[in-house]
C-alpha cells in the first residue's frame, strides 16, 4: 500500500512539476506533511537542507529520502523512479511534438504564464514551514534567534545571492551555540 | 553500447559533482556533450535544451534523457538517466541512515535548530526572484497572491492549482499564436519574443481562469 502510495505521489509530482525543483519542493511538502503526514515540518527541514547540501538535483534528493524514511532502501529507489517515469515516457512523445519552433513557442509560453503561479506555490511552501516547530524561541525568550537567523538568510540569498550551502552551515554554527 | 557506457560516467561525473540544482549542472553537460565528445553540435543542443526547460519533471533527468536518447537511442536514454541520478540516491542514502542514527543526540539537534529557520528563508527567497524575474506588475500580482491564498489558506492542493494555471496559460499562449499568425505571417518562425513585450498575463483559480484571461485578451488594443 505504502509502495502504491509514493508511486502515485511521485508520479503526480514528476507531472506536474514545473517551474524546477522548488516547486516540486512545495508539492512534495503538501503530499508528504499535510496529506499523507509520512513526516513532521521539523523533518521535512531537515531533510531539505540535506538535499541542499549534497550534489545532485534536490528533487531526486527529496525523492529517495521521503521513500527511505517511509518504505526503507526500496521506497527510496521506487521513490526516486516514479519521479523520472513521466519524464521517460515524454521524451519519446514529446521531442517529437514539441522540437517544432511553432510549438515550441507556445510551450515557452505557457510556460511564462505558469511561471508567476508557480512562485506563489513556492511562497506559499515558505509560509507553511513558518511556524514554532521551525521556529523553537519564537515568542519566548527576549532574543529571536531564530527570526534573526531566517531574516539574515533571507537578507544574504535575496539580495547578495550567498552560497545556499554557505548560509545552511552558517545557521547550523548559530544553533549550535545558541540552543 | 560503447556509447551507452560513456553517456553514464558523463552523466555520473556531472551528477556527483554538481552542487546547487539543474542550471548549475548546464555548464558541465555543454562542456562534455558539445565541446569534448562532440555529440551534438552546439545550436542544436541549446535548441534542445529550450525545448527540455519547458518540460515539467526533473531538469536535470530530461537533459540525460533527451542528450542520452540523441546520441544513442533508446539505451542511451537510460544511461545517461541513471548516471545522473545513482550518485543523488547513494549519497542521500548514506546520509539518511546516518543521519536517522544521530538525529536525537543533543548536539545535532541544536544545529539543526538554527538550520531550519535558514530553510524557509532559502524557500522563500528564490520565489520572491522568481515573480521578480517574471515580470509581475501590480495588475498581474494578483496571481502570485491568489496562488499563496489558495494553497497556504485554503490548503487547496498544489496539484489542482498547476492544473488550473496551465489551463489558463495555454489559452493566453494559443491566443497569442493566432494573433501573431494573422499579423506577421512571415515570420511565424520567430512568434513568441516580440508577441510578448511584458509579463503575460493569465488568471489563478479553478473556475475563473478560461474566461477571465480572455476578457483581458479582449481588453488589450
Amino acid at each position: 500500500m505504502i509502495y502504491l502510495q509514493l508511486l502515485w505521489v511521485f508520479v503526480k509530482i514528476g507531472v506536474l512539476g514545473f517551474g524546477g525543483g522548488y516547486a516540486m519542493l512545495s508539492l512534495i511538502q503538501h503530499e508528504v506533511v499535510d496529506h499523507y503526514a509520512w513526516m513532521s515540518t521539523t523533518d521535512f527541514a531537515d531533510m531539505v537542507a540535506i538535499s541542499q547540501m549534497t550534489p545532485g538535483p534536490i528533487s531526486i534528493n527529496l525523492a529517495t529520502y521521503v521513500g527511505y524514511t517511509t518504505a526503507g532502501f526500496g521506497g527510496s529507489l521506487l521513490a526516486s523512479f516514479a519521479l523520472c517515469l513521466p519524464s521517460i515516457i515524454m521524451v519519446y512523445f514529446i521531442l517529437k511534438l514539441f522540437m517544432s519552433k511553432k510549438n515550441n513557442a507556445l510551450m515557452t509560453n505557457t510556460l511564462k504564464g505558469l511561471k508567476p503561479a508557480i512562485a506563489g506555490l513556492i511562497f506559499a511552501a515558505g509560509l507553511s514551514m513558518m511556524n514554532t516547530q521551525n521556529f523553537v524561541d519564537f515568542g519566548r525568550g527576549q532574543y529571536n534567534i531564530s527570526v534573526i537567523i531566517c531574516v539574515l538568510a533571507f537578507v544574504a540569498s535575496y539580495f547578495f545571492k550567498a552560497n545556499p550551502i554557505l548560509l545552511i552551515v552558517l545557521s547550523g554554527v548559530v544553533g549550535f551555540f545558541a540552543y | 553500447m560503447k556509447k551507452a557506457f560513456e553517456l553514464f560516467f558523463s552523466f555520473f561525473k556531472i551528477g556527483a559533482f554538481t552542487l546547487g540544482g539543474g542550471y548549475a549542472m548546464l555548464s558541465m553537460v555543454e562542456k562534455a556533450v558539445v565541446d569534448q565528445k562532440k555529440w551534438i553540435p552546439n545550436d542544436e543542443f541549446w535548441d534542445m535544451i529550450a525545448v527540455v526547460q519547458s518540460l515539467p519533471g526533473v531538469f536535470a533527468v530530461n537533459t540525460a534523457l533527451y542528450v542520452g536518447h540523441r546520441v544513442a537511442g533508446t539505451k542511451g536514454a537510460f544511461a545517461a538517466m541513471l548516471g545522473a541520478i545513482i550518485p543523488s540516491i547513494t549519497i542521500i542514502l548514506l546520509l539518511a541512515t546516518v543521519f536517522r542514527e544521530y538525529r536525537d543526540q543533543p548536539v545535532v539537534e541544536r544545529i539543526f535548530k538554527g538550520i531550519r529557520p535558514c530553510v524557509v528563508a532559502l524557500i522563500l527567497a528564490p520565489s520572491l526572484r522568481m515573480i521578480k524575474s517574471a515580470k509581475v506588475t501590480w495588475k498581474t500580482a494578483i496571481i502570485p497572491i491568489a496562488t499563496v491564498f489558495l494553497i497556504w489558506w485554503l490548503k487547496i492542493s498544489p496539484a489542482y492549482v498547476i492544473l488550473a494555471a496551465i489551463a489558463g496559460s495555454l489559452i493566453y499562449a494559443l491566443i497569442i499564436r493566432r494573433k501573431t499568425a494573422k499579423h506577421g505571417t512571415q515570420n511565424s518562425e520567430r512568434v513568441p519574443e516580440p508577441a510578448v513585450p511584458e509579463a503575460p498575463r493569465r488568471v489563478e483559480g479553478p473556475e475563473v481562469s478560461k474566461s477571465k484571461s480572455q476578457k483581458e485578451e479582449e481588453a488589450k488594443p
